[in-house]
C-alpha cells in the first residue's frame, strides 16, 4: 500500500533553500529524504528514483521557492521525461510542459491542462532542514 | 448566338459543341478563359487556344522579377489543372496565321485549322523598335517576353559590361533596372524631355531624374537614337544620338513603346483604329459580331488602346459575359492609374494626372533633396481628380480610391510629408464602401472588409494578386489580428522583446517578465513559449548586453527546452541523439573512424542525416558526457542539432574536383559554418554552398544559400525545405568573399532582430512589409543606418564563440546535471530500453501501446 495519491497535497510553503536543506517525499506514510535542495534550479526539474528501483518522481522548484513532485512518466509517450520539461504558470497555476509533445500538467493536482481525461500522480513533498 | 445551342454535359467528341477559338494566351487571354469557366461557357463549348509563345500564360507585369530570382515557372499564371478541368485545348507554340471570316476558320502555323463559332483575339502588343540603322545588330533586344529576358541575361553575362535602354518610359526604366541588376553600367536614352512622359508631369520627371542619376544611371532626355554602331562582326559597340554625340555600349534594349498586334485582324478585313488596335464596341465586339478583341490588341470604344493589365481584365470579363449571355457590363474606358517601384523609387499616377479637365487646379509639394514630388489635381468643386507621386507613394492607395470625391481634409494637407506642419495622413477609414481599392481586379473597400484576413481576401476577391500595389491598403482595411503578444505572459512580439533586451540590457528572464510582462503574469513562472524565446534572445545578444554566453548557466538553464538543456536531441523513449558538427560535410577518414568507434562502444544507432553529417541515436543522459569526451578529444564540436541555431552549411564538391565547378564551394561552406556556428536565432538556420549553377548543394532551399558564379558568389535568402518549401530570393550577385560574408552577417543579424519566435527566414521574408526588397534596402543599401551595428553584433558573436560541449566537459558543476536521477547518479533510466533492428537498435516502447493513463484508471490507484 502506498499513500501519496491524487488527493491534493498542498505545495510546501516557500522556504529559503538553505545550504544543508534536503527535499523529502511522502511515501507509504513516511517522509523519505530524496536529495539536497541545492540540486534544484528554480524553474526546472530533476528526477529521483524511488526505493523500489523502478518508479520515478519529478521534483520541481518554482521562483517563489515552492516545491512540487509528480510522477515522472509522461502518460502520452510512456517515456520518463516530465522532469525535463519547462515550468510555467497560467492564472496562478504552476504547470510543467512535457518536453516531448508539450502537453501541460498542473503540478498541484497532476491534471493535464490540455486533455481533461489525463492526469499524472502527485506526491506530497517538503523541505527539511 | 452560339449559346442558343442546347447546353449539356460536355461530350467526349467535341464535334457536337459550338467552338470558341482564342488567339493569344497572354495575361488577358488567360483571365478571359477563367471568366468563361466561371460562367459555364467551357462546359457548353469546345474551347481551343492558340498560343504563340513556347509557354502558357505567365505574369508579364512581374517579368523583371526574373532577375531577382523568380523562375519562368514561378511566373506562370496558368494552373495546369484548370485547363484540364475545363477541357480547354491549349496549343502552345502554334500561333494563328490566317483567319477566314467567310468560312469561319482559323489556321495556325502548324497547319492546324479549326472552325469557330466565336473568335476572340487577345494578341497583345509588340515592342516598337524605331527604324534606326543597326537596329538588328547582334546585341539588340526588346523587353516583352520570358524569352527576351533569357536572351538579355545570356548576352549581358557573356558579352557586355555596359548597356543602353532606348526609351525612358515605364518599361524602359524596368529594363534599365534589369541591366543594372546584371552588373552593367547602364544608360537610358529618352526622346521626350522627361522620364516617364506618359505617367508623370515635368516636376515628377525631374524628381525621378535626380534620384536615378543618384543611383548611378546615366540618363539622356530630349535626345533620340540615330544609329546603333556595330563592329565588323555586326555586334553592337555604341549608339549615335540625335545631338551628334556617340556613346559606347555593348548592348541595346529597345523599349520605346508598344504597338497593338492587329495584323491578323487587318489581314481578314476587320476594322482597326487609325493608330492601330482592333476596333471594338462597348461589349468588345469587332466589326464582325462573331469576333471579339480584348486586351492590348484592342482599341476600346473611347478610342484608346490600354497598355495596362487592369483594363484588359475588365475587357476579358465584358467579352465573357457577352458571349455567355448576349449582354454584359459595357467597357467604355478605364482608369490608367499605376504604381510602380522602379529601381527602388516609388512612382505613381492616377486619375487625371495631367490636369486635362477644365478649371482644375494643381496642388504641388516638391522636395528635391529627398527626391519627393507630389501633385494632386483638384476640380473646381474641390473634388480630387488625379495626381502624381514620385519618391513617396505611401498615400497612393487611399488617394486613388478617393478619386472623384471631395477629400475630407484640404488637398494641401494630403501632400505634405508626415511631420511637416499640419500634414495629416488620410486614413483608409475615410474611404466610402464603394471606393475601388484594387483596380486590377476591381474590388471595393466593402468587398475587402467582408473578409477576415489577407489570404482570405486574395482567395475570395483576387484583390492584391495583380500588380500588388493595393496590398498595403488592403492590410489596413482588415481587422487588426487582435493581440500580437508572444504568449499569455508577454504583450510584446519577439522583435519588440529583442529591442527591450538590447536597449535596456536585460540579462534575466525574471526581470524581463516582472517589468515587461502582462500585469497578471508578473511574478509568475513564464511559460514554455516565452522562456526559450527569451533565452534565445539573451543568448543572441549575450556579448553585447553583458550576459553569459553559455546556455546552461544560472537562470539561462531554466529557460532552455530540454534539448538545449542537455545539449542533445530528446528521442521518443527518453534517450538522446548526438550530432557532431561536420563543417561543410567534409570529414577525414580518421574522424569517421572515431565516430564509428564511439557508436560501436556505446551501442548507438547510426544514420547519415539529410544535413551531410552523422547522427548517433540512443544515448542515455549519463552517457552524453562520456560520448562527448571522446568526440571532443578527436576534434569534434557540438553540431547544435538541438538548438534554434545554425545547423549545417551543406556543400557540393565544387571546382576542386568537379569539372563544372567555378569556385571552391567546400572551403566557403566550411568558412561560413565555422563563422556562424553557435549563433542562436528565432528558428534554426540552414545554409549551403554550390560550386556552380547546377546547384548540387540545394542552396536555394536554405535560409541563406550561396551559388558560385564565374565572378564570385550569388547570395540567396529565405529558402526553405520542410513543410512549405520556398526557393530563396536573390539578395545580391557576384560578391567577393569578404562582401559575401559581410552581407550574410548583416542579413542574419537583421533577421534575428526582427523575426517572430519560430519564424524561419522564409516566413519572415513573406511577412515583413516590403519583403526581400526591404531587406535589400536595409542590408545592402543601409537605408536604416543599421549595418555597422549589425556587423559589430556578429563580430561579437564570432569572437565569443566557444564550443558548448567542451565548456561543459571542463566544468564539474555543469557535468553534474547529466544524470538520470539526482539521488542515484550512476543508475540508468530503466524506462530507456532497446530492441534490435537491421543489425542496429531501435527504442523499445512497450508502454506506448497502453496509451495514456486515463483519469478513471487513476482513481484509487496509488501514484507511488
Ligand atoms: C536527423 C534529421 C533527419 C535525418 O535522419 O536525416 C532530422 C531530424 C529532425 N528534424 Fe529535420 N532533420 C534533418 C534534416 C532536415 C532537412 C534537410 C536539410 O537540412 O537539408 C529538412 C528540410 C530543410 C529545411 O529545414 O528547410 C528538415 C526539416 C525539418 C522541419 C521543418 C522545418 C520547416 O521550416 O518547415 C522540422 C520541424 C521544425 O523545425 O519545426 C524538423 C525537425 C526535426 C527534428 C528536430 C524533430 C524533433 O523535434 O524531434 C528531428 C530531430 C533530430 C534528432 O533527434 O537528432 N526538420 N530536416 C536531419 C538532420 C540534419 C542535420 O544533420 O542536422
Ligand atoms: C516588363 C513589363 C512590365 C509591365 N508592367 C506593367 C504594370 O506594372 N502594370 C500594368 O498594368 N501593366 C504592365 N505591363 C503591361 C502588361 O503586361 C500588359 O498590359 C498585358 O500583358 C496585356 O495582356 P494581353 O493578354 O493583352 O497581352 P499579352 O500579355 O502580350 O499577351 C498576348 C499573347 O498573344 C500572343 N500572340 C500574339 N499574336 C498571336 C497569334 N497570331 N497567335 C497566337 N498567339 C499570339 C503573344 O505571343 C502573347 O503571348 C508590363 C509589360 C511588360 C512587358
Ligand atoms: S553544383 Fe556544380 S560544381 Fe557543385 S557538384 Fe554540382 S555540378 Fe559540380
Ligand atoms: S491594384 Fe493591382 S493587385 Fe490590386
Amino acid at each position: 500500500m502506498t499513500t501519496s495519491t491524487v488527493t491534493k497535497p498542498s505545495p510546501a510553503a516557500p522556504a529559503p533553500v538553505t545550504a544543508g536543506a534536503s527535499v523529502q517525499l511522502r511515501l507509504d506514510g513516511r517522509w523519505l529524504t530524496m536529495c539536497a535542495a541545492s540540486l534544484l534550479t528554480p524553474g526546472r526539474g530533476v528526477a529521483v528514483l524511488l526505493p523500489d528501483g523502478r518508479r520515478q518522481a519529478a521534483l520541481f522548484l518554482d521562483r517563489a521557492g515552492r516545491l512540487y513532485a509528480v510522477d515522472n512518466r509522461d502518460p502520452f509517450s510512456g517515456a520518463a521525461v516530465l522532469s525535463r520539461g519547462l515550468l510555467g504558470s497560467a492564472r496562478g497555476r504552476v504547470f510543467v510542459a512535457s518536453p516531448l509533445l508539450k502537453q501541460r500538467f498542473d503540478l498541484v493536482t497532476g491534471q493535464c491542462l490540455d486533455d481533461d481525461e489525463v492526469r499524472v500522480g502527485v506526491y506530497e513533498v517538503r523541505l527539511a532542514a | 448566338m452560339p449559346t442558343d445551342l442546347p447546353p449539356g454535359p460536355p461530350a467526349d467528341e467535341p464535334a457536337g459543341l459550338p467552338t470558341l477559338v482564342l488567339v493569344g494566351h497572354g495575361m488577358v487571354g488567360q483571365r478571359f478563359l477563367e471568366e468563361l469557366a466561371e460562367r459555364g461557357v467551357t462546359a457548353t463549348h469546345r474551347v481551343v487556344v492558340l498560343c504563340e509563345e513556347p509557354r502558357p500564360a505567365y505574369d508579364r507585369v512581374q517579368l523583371t522579377s526574373y532577375f531577382s530570382g523568380r523562375t519562368p515557372d514561378e511566373l506562370s499564371v496558368t494552373d495546369p489543372g484548370f485547363l484540364a478541368r475545363h477541357r480547354i485545348e491549349l496549343r502552345v507554340g502554334d500561333p494563328a496565321e490566317r483567319v477566314d471570316r467567310a468560312a469561319r476558320t482559323v489556321t495556325a502555323r502548324s497547319g492546324f485549322t479549326v472552325a469557330y463559332d466565336t473568335l476572340v483575339l487577345a494578341t497583345g502588343s509588340a515592342p516598337f523598335v524605331p527604324p534606326v540603322p543597326g537596329r538588328d545588330a547582334t546585341g539588340c533586344f526588346v523587353y516583352r517576353t520570358v524569352e527576351d529576358v533569357l536572351a538579355i541575361e545570356e548576352y549581358a553575362t557573356r558579352h557586355a559590361t555596359a548597356g543602353a535602354v532606348v526609351g525612358g518610359g515605364l518599361l524602359g526604366l524596368e529594363a534599365a533596372g534589369a541591366l543594372q541588376g546584371l552588373g552593367l553600367a547602364t544608360r537610358i536614352v529618352e526622346f521626350a524631355p522627361r522620364l516617364m512622359p506618359a505617367q508623370v508631369d515635368e516636376g515628377g520627371g525631374a524628381a525621378l531624374l535626380r534620384t536615378l542619376t543618384g543611383r548611378g544611371l546615366t540618363v539622356h532626355t530630349g535626345v533620340g537614337t540615330q544609329e546603333v554602331l556595330r563592329d565588323g562582326a555586326g555586334a553592337v559597340t555604341g549608339m549615335r544620338l540625335s545631338d551628334g554625340s556617340e556613346v559606347a555600349t555593348d548592348m541595346v534594349v529597345f523599349s520605346a513603346g508598344v504597338r497593338p498586334r492587329d495584323q491578323l485582324a487587318r489581314d481578314c478585313g476587320l476594322a482597326v483604329g487609325e493608330r492601330g488596335g482592333v476596333t471594338v464596341d462597348e461589349l468588345c465586339r469587332t466589326s464582325d459580331p462573331a469576333v471579339y478583341a480584348i486586351g492590348e490588341c484592342a482599341q476600346a470604344c473611347d478610342g484608346r488602346v490600354y497598355g495596362l493589365v487592369a483594363p484588359g481584365y475588365e475587357m476579358a470579363r465584358t467579352a465573357a459575359e457577352a458571349i455567355a449571355s448576349g449582354t454584359g457590363r459595357a467597357f467604355t474606358g478605364a482608369d490608367m492609374s499605376t504604381k510602380l517601384k522602379l529601381l527602388g523609387v516609388d512612382v505613381a499616377s492616377f486619375g487625371d494626372a495631367h490636369g486635362a479637365a477644365e478649371g482644375c487646379l494643381d496642388v504641388v509639394y516638391s522636395d528635391s533633396r529627398s527626391g519627393t514630388y507630389k501633385k494632386l489635381v483638384v476640380g473646381a468643386g474641390g473634388e480630387l481628380l488625379g495626381g502624381v507621386l514620385v519618391g513617396d507613394a505611401e498615400a497612393y492607395g487611399t488617394l486613388r480610391a478617393l478619386t472623384g470625391q471631395v477629400p475630407p481634409v484640404p488637398a494641401e494637407q494630403l501632400v505634405l510629408p508626415a511631420g511637416a506642419g499640419e500634414a495629416r495622413a488620410l486614413g483608409p477609414e475615410a474611404l466610402p464602401g464603394d471606393a475601388v481599392v484594387c483596380t486590377c481586379h476591381n474590388v471595393t473597400k466593402a468587398a475587402i472588409q467582408a473578409c477576415a484576413s489577407l489570404p482570405e481576401v486574395k482567395k475570395c476577391t483576387k484583390a492584391g494578386t495583380g500588380c500588388g500595389s493595393c496590398v498595403k491598403l488592403v492590410g489596413q482595411l482588415l481587422p487588426a489580428s487582435g493581440d500580437a503578444g508572444l504568449c499569455g505572459c508577454f504583450p510584446h512580439t519577439r522583435a519588440e522583446l529583442y529591442e527591450i533586451v538590447r536597449v535596456r540590457r536585460v540579462t534575466s528572464f525574471a526581470e524581463l517578465l516582472d517589468t515587461h510582462g502582462r500585469q497578471e503574469a508578473r511574478g509568475g513562472e513564464g511559460c514554455e513559449t516565452c522562456k526559450p524565446a527569451v533565452g534565445s534572445i539573451i543568448a543572441s545578444l549575450a556579448p553585447a548586453i553583458g550576459a553569459d554566453g553559455y546556455v546552461l548557466d544560472g537562470e539561462q538553464a531554466a529557460l532552455q527546452d530540454t534539448n538545449d538543456h542537455f545539449l542533445a536531441n530528446l528521442q521518443k523513449n527518453g534517450s538522446y541523439s548526438v550530432v557532431p558538427r561536420v563543417p561543410g560535410g567534409e570529414i577525414t577518414p580518421e574522424k569517421l573512424i572515431v565516430i564509428g568507434e564511439v557508436a560501436r562502444d556505446f551501442g548507438l544507432y547510426t544514420k547519415i542525416t539529410g544535413g551531410q553529417r552523422i547522427d548517433l541515436f540512443g544515448a542515455r543522459v549519463e552517457q552524453l558526457p562520456l560520448i562527448w569526451a571522446r568526440l571532443v578529444a578527436a576534434g569534434f564540436e557540438s553540431g547544435h542539432a538541438y538548438g534554434k541555431a545554425l545547423r549545417t552549411v551543406k556543400s557540393c564538391v565544387g571546382w576542386t574536383w568537379c569539372r563544372y565547378g567555378v569556385q571552391d564551394s567546400v572551403r566557403m561552406a566550411i568558412d561560413l559554418e565555422l563563422r556562424y556556428r553557435g549563433l542562436r536565432a528565432p528558428h534554426k538556420l540552414k545554409s549551403a554552398v554550390s560550386g556552380c549553377a547546377r546547384e548540387c548543394a540545394e542552396a536555394r532551399s536554405k535560409d541563406f544559400g550561396v551559388i558560385a558564379t564565374s565572378g564570385g558568389w550569388n547570395l540567396y535568402v529565405g529558402g526553405n525545405g520542410g513543410a512549405t518549401p520556398r526557393h530563396g530570393d536573390l539578395l545580391a550577385q557576384d560578391l567577393d568573399d569578404a562582401g559575401l560574408v559581410r552581407l550574410i552577417d548583416r542579413f542574419l543579424m537583421f533577421y534575428i532582430r526582427t523575426a517572430d519566435r519560430l519564424e524561419r527566414t522564409s516566413t519572415w521574408l513573406e511577412r515583413i512589409e516590403g519583403g526581400v526588397d526591404h531587406v535589400r534596402e536595409v542590408v545592402v543599401d543601409d537605408s536604416l543606418g543599421l549595418c555597422a551595428e549589425l556587423e559589430a553584433l556578429m563580430a561579437e558573436h564570432v569572437t565569443h564563440y566557444r564550443d558548448e560541449w567542451a565548456a561543459t566537459l571542463d566544468d564539474p558543476e555543469r557535468l553534474a546535471r547529466f544524470v538520470s536521477f539526482v539521488n542515484a547518479p550512476g543508475a540508468p533510466d530503466p524506462m530507456v530500453s532497446f530492441v534490435p533492428e537491421r543489425e542496429q537498435i531501435k527504442p523499445d516502447l512497450p508502454l506506448l501501446t497502453l496509451g495514456p493513463r486515463r483519469t478513471a484508471d487513476l482513481e484509487g490507484t496509488p501514484a507511488s
